[in-house]
């Protein structure tokens, strides 16, 4: 048996990368999605050919993030792929419960402001990380 | 789901980590396992009744 002197050899180094290209792609996405949001406005005054490009390279490297996230799913092990499971499943019923609340808080005139997409965005964040390290702090 | 691997483990001087890195895990799985925190699945059962050359019962015990 190899000495590995913690981490485990071939297994740990081919899920760094993949969560190595996993950040690599969000980055890019975020980048992408700012360029997109920004450019018009502060870059080239909402000429429409480079606004469709920003938008059609945002949506590409989304694509390029979404196959990241499922090559790095793939490359967890079971209780990895479980915590995440739980992690997503939390994340899509608070996101559904909580975002259709708070867009009907709106319309039966409780909230004076129109919801935002972001705010639901953020929950779901933080609901996916409180799932994360819930389910890390179940296994440990 | 009671077992036997951490006691395999230690007969044959080995880590967490090596035992993950036998059996394509993280340790902290391997750690689950034994602690009996997280129930592996057939396939990683029998990756490592493979790996100490027993059956998966003479590892694997229901409660």
């Amino acid at each position: 048996m190899n000495d590995l002197n913690g981490e485990n050899g071939d297994w740990a180094v081919c899920n760094k990368k993949n969560t190595a290209r996993l950040g690599y792609w969000t980055l890019a996405w975020v980048v992408t999605m700012a360029a997109a949001a920004f450019g018009p406005k502060l870059v080239w005054d909402f000429a429409t050919v480079p606004t469709i490009v920003a938008v059609l390279i945002n949506l590409a490297v989304g694509f390029g993030m979404i196959l990241a996230n499922r090559r790095h799913l793939q490359g967890l092990d079971e209780m990895q792929r479980k915590i995440f499971l739980d992690a997503g499943a939390l994340t899509l019923g608070v996101g559904l419960v909580c975002g259709l609340s708070y867009e009907l808080l709106e319309d039966i005139k409780l909230i004076s402001f129109e919801p935002q997409i972001s705010h639901l965005v953020i929950l779901m964040c933080v609901s996916f990380m409180v799932g994360m390290v819930a389910g890390h702090r179940k296994y440990r | 789901m009671k077992n036997r691997l951490k006691v395999l483990r230690a007969e044959r001087d080995w880590t967490q980590a090596q035992l993950a890195h036998e059996l394509e895990v993280s340790r902290q799985t391997v750690n689950a396992i034994e602690k009996g925190k997280f129930d592996p699945s057939l396939p990683l059962a029998f990756k490592a009744a493979r790996l100490f050359g027993l059956t998966i019962e003479d590892i694997f015990q229901d409660d």
